[in-house]
């Protein structure tokens, strides 16, 4: 092995990390006893735990590509990891009262691993063929998750969910192979030069086809289709997996092949982009109004966030703010949707939005949560995705994107109203009926400082995300 | 010191929450002591107040966000000072009456703290997102005030004011995003912004953050159009509620035009002041009007808000169009304005405390079930008595001081203008009058019983006294507004 070889595989030992535990939990989970599979998730957890730590030890100064330029590491990834591993640990402690001496325990947390390593590839990738590969690590194993339970809910998900994936999927390697077609390449650095000079309808073509396999990951406009059948079918933990990872994942990866690759083109991908970013939070905006199943709700509530977190991405060659911003807000995203599904998962059997009547007056606690990690979506300060709405807005308009700022200002206001809906009868009085489990209780009483934290430390967050997005 | 003011009141929120099964009478006491407190830190204040050349005392200043320029950066002056004392007054006016009539006292009373560090953080402010933070989360405390404790509409109510309110911070907050891409280097600073005049040569890019500005702070105010979100707020909201959201809430929109908009955007606003005292004058005149249609007593002091804070607005448009030559009058307008804050926030505090005593005793606003109230519940009469006064601005009380100074200061600017607003005193003078006729002289309606109680009193006496002190020697007050209102335009 060269040297060059091992240093590269140094420069992605957080990803060897997860992929062993996945390979050695595999093993394990094959031969231990049913009550001794906790195990497996413990390695897992240490594995991911170890992970976060060499990410964030070793962060990145700048770009540097890995294996010929197939990979990149750099500040996007390094970001894109600590947020992916955080978010893993989150599920695990979500899911442990769920799965604890469950039938197939070993295989949720290796699923689990698999999907969350697919969608740190897709931040990574600087390569349409590795581009591909994560696409389908970061969904197979979730399209097995989503029917974990063997239930009709979960199996219909999980078919809708694995019908449009491979559909997109599809659609991606014919982006990719148009590219190839159009730029001779599949590595970005040399799209990047050759693309420009390449026939421009058919680059359009493939780049729109590319992104639609993208956007399927990030559940955006128009393939969001899936996302409220798998979050409503789905256990909840599988449901809070879903909507957070291959999201931070796919839309880094929008971010690094519009950053990088298209560029230097004379296509108006920002319009497009913003263009997506618009119909993406409207669209969810208005389909979470009158949802009255909380999972519903907070499906459609993640489709309105991927909205706003395309305003950096439109903005990403124009505004020096863009990938700071676009990082802070995966961060602050991931921690307060993961907080939100805490509770759901603490609340299994309460669906609906009247269910919750009377919340705060058996479990005060929980539902000074709730209220702070809703109002948290909204983006009221100074809670995270306050901070992420305010970087990226900022981005955006720095961009000359003043007509989709204020587009993402009327929806962060009508978003108010449906988070209201489900505010409103948790501080009601009443009987509430649910008894929390305790893990994911206090996964969400967790969260909810974890929020007001990363806002106030918005600063020192943004510093450490900020860096180029071209690998040297 | 500052930040210890700002922040003490939120932090015996979080104890009082934590602490199991506080009793009432704790939760009680520990509010109004901790009110106590604040009113004498912000008196210690008042006392040591001694500016720094650059105008502001007490200052910190903390990097928070660096990379976009924004910090911690808090800081009192004579336009802010004045309004945090008001803060003060009025918050232990709230918590002495609430103390007997409240359920769910715990979390009332915590709801309450957190809304007096909030509105203590926006009246301190100097950066932009920390004036936005405090700003925000007072819309969120509030709206939990409504929906929890208020009348049977009150859900209703209290979505519209979060939704209405809240669309105007955010408009607020693209018109700061605005300035921030303006000045160059790039802050968040509203010292230096206000120093780097960041919209001068920007045409009609300025004027669009203007806008955004204005639109935002105008919601919160609230002027005529706008204002439509006010009435049913008020009206479904508690007493104590109500008492906060008029007497310091509304400030926050009238200060935020005096604090940010006229010193960073000078050259915009002198531009485009005739509008404003359009603004201005409308919603003093309408205001009067509508009150004067009102069947309802609680929803005609809400109206008669919007007249009050229409003064302000057309003092700060009439004060831009004062000739350069006229630094005097210029002043006397931005004094007249600040004191009107103030004036306005005491008396209001007042008289939505009173329709509270009012609907506990008669169960109902409503303008016509009342009548010769004055031979049941002669101390009720008397404080309602000298509230509609001062209210209406009587010589002798602060309204008056507030005024004059704003006419006298806006007459050269605006002179038609400040001459047509002057009809609004006397259409505020007339609908005030005829409700106290209604309801407590003229043949009795209804058999009424219990006089003012002894916290009652306490409450809304104090507030009265200082309305009356500020008429008669307005000078303590006036001394500290006037250096600051120098430096405004």
């Amino acid at each position: 092995m060269s040297t060059s070889m091992s240093r590269d595989l140094l420069r992605v030992l957080p990803e060897m990390l997860v992929a062993a535990a996945a390979v050695l939990g595999l093993l394990l989970g094959s031969f231990l006893p049913r009550h001794r599979q906790w195990v497996v998730r413990a390695l897992a957890a240490a594995a991911v735990a170890a992970a976060l730590a060499v990410a964030v030890a070793r962060w990145p100064a700048g770009g540097t590509p890995a294996f010929d330029g197939v990979y990149t590491v750099d500040v996007a990834l390094a970001g894109t990891r600590v947020i992916v591993l955080g978010a893993l640990l989150l599920v695990f402690a979500l899911a442990a009262g769920e799965v604890r001496g469950a039938a197939r325990e070993t295989e949720f947390v290796v699923l689990t691993l698999l999907g969350g390593l697919g969608a740190v590839l897709l931040a990574g990738a600087a390569d349409t063929m590795l581009l591909a590969a994560a696409y389908l690590l970061a969904s197979v194993p979730l399209y097995a998750l989503a029917a974990f339970a063997k239930d009709a809910p979960g199996t219909e998900g999980a078919l809708k969910y694995y019908l449009l994936g491979a559909l997109l999927g599809v659609t991606l390697l014919f982006g990719v192979m148009v590219l190839f077609g159009g730029g001779g390449a599949t590595a970005y650095r040399v799209l990047a030069e050759s693309l420009p000079r390449g026939p421009g309808a058919a680059v359009a073509v493939g780049v729109l086809a590319l992104f639609a396999g993208l956007l399927f990951k990030a559940g955006a406009v128009p393939a969001h289709f899936w996302v409220p059948d798998v979050t409503e079918g789905a256990r909840p933990p599988v449901g809070a997996l879903v909507t957070t990872v291959p999201k931070i994942g796919a839309v880094v990866a929008i971010h690094r092949f519009a950053g990088t690759v298209l560029a230097p083109t004379d296509l108006d991908w920002p319009l497009v982009v913003a263009i997506i970013a618009a119909a993406t939070m409207t669209l969810g905006n208005l389909a979470a109004f009158f949802q009255d199943s909380v999972r519903r709700l907070l499906a459609y509530s993640t489709i309105s966030q991927v909205g706003y977190v395309l305003l950096a991405v439109a903005a990403a060659t124009r505004s020096d703010l863009a990938l700071p911003a676009l990082l802070l807000y995966l961060a602050a995203y991931a921690v307060t949707n993961l907080g939100a599904f805490a509770v759901v998962c603490a609340l299994p059997e309460t669906r609906t939005l009247a269910d919750y009547t009377g919340l705060r007056r058996r479990y005060p606690w929980l539902a000074l949560a709730l209220v702070v990690l809703l109002l948290g979506l909204v983006g009221t300060p100074p809670t995270a995705v306050f901070a992420g709405k305010l970087t990226v807005f900022t981005a955006a308009l720095d961009a000359g994107f003043g007509w989709l700022v204020v587009l993402a200002v009327v929806n962060t206001v009508a978003s108010v109203f449906y988070y209201l809906r489900w505010i409103v009868p948790a501080v009601r009085s009443g009987d509430f009926a649910g008894r929390p489990a305790p893990q994911a209780g206090a996964v969400a009483l967790a969260a909810a400082p974890v929020t007001i934290a990363v806002g106030l430390l918005a600063g020192p967050l943004l510093a450490a995300f900020d860096g180029p997005l071209l690998p040297s | 010191m500052l930040t210890l003011v700002i922040f003490l009141p939120v932090v015996v929120a979080a104890v009082l929450l934590a602490v199991p099964r506080a009793g009432d009478r704790t939760v009680r006491w520990a509010w109004i002591a901790t009110s106590a407190v604040e009113v004498a830190l912000v008196t210690a204040m008042w006392v040591t107040y001694s500016p720094a050349p650059d105008g502001y005392a007490f200052e910190q200043h903390h990097r928070w966000i660096p990379s976009v320029g924004a910090g911690y950066h808090v800081g009192a002056d004579g336009l802010s000072l004045p309004l945090l004392a008001l803060t003060a007054v009025l918050f232990l006016a709230c918590a002495v009456y609430s103390v007997r009539r409240t359920r769910r006292m715990r979390a009332f009373a915590a709801l309450f703290l957190f809304l007096e560090t909030v509105c203590l953080g926006v009246f301190t402010a100097l950066d932009l997102l920390l004036f936005f933070v405090f700003f925000d989360l007072s819309i969120v405390g509030m709206y939990f005030v409504i929906a929890g404790w208020g009348h049977r509409g009150a859900a209703r109510a209290a979505l519209m004011f979060f939704l209405y309110t809240f669309l105007g911070s955010l408009v607020l907050l693209l018109g700061f995003l605005g300035l921030y891409l303006l000045s160059s280097p790039h802050s968040f600073d509203i010292v230096e912004l206000a120093r780097q005049d960041p919209a001068a040569g920007r045409g009609a890019v300025a004027g669009l953050v203007l806008l955004a500005l204005v639109l935002g702070l105008a919601i919160k105010t609230p002027t005529v159009p706008v204002h439509t979100w006010l009435p049913p707020a008020h009206v479904e909201a508690p007493a104590a509620g109500s008492a906060i959201l008029a007497g310091i809430l509304l400030k926050m929109g009238t200060y935020g035009f005096v604090r940010i908009v006229l010193p960073v955007l000078p050259g915009t606003w002198r531009a485009y002041a005739p509008v404003i005292v359009v603004v201005g004058v409308v919603s003093v005149l309408y205001g009067a009007l509508v009150a004067m249609a009102q069947r309802d007593f609680k929803r005609m002091i809400a109206y008669t808000s919007v007249n009050h804070m229409g003064y302000i607005v057309l003092a700060f448009g009439a004060a831009a169009l004062v000739a350069a030559s006229e630094e005097q009058a210029r002043q006397l307008a931005i004094t007249g304005a600040v004191t009107q804050m103030v004036s306005h926030g005491l008396i209001t505090g007042a008289l939505f405390l009173l329709a509270g005593v009012l609907h506990d005793r008669g169960g109902t606003y409503d303008l016509g079930s009342y009548g010769g109230l004055a031979r049941q519940l002669p101390a009720f009469a008397g404080l309602t008595a000298l509230a509609v006064f001062a209210s209406l601005g009587l010589p002798g009380f602060s309204g008056f001081v507030a005024e004059f100074q704003i006419f006298t200061g806006s007459l050269s600017g605006a002179p038609v203008a400040t001459a047509v607003a002057l009809l609004g005193v006397l259409l505020t003078a007339v609908l005030l009058l005829r409700a106290y006729q209604r309801i407590f002289l003229g043949p009795s309606r209804t058999v009424v019983t219990g006089d003012l109680t002894v916290s009652e009193t306490l409450a809304i006496g104090p507030l009265m006294a200082l309305s009356v002190a500020i008429g008669l020697f307005p000078r303590f007050l006036l001394d500290v507004i006037e250096p600051a209102a120098r430096g405004v335009l």
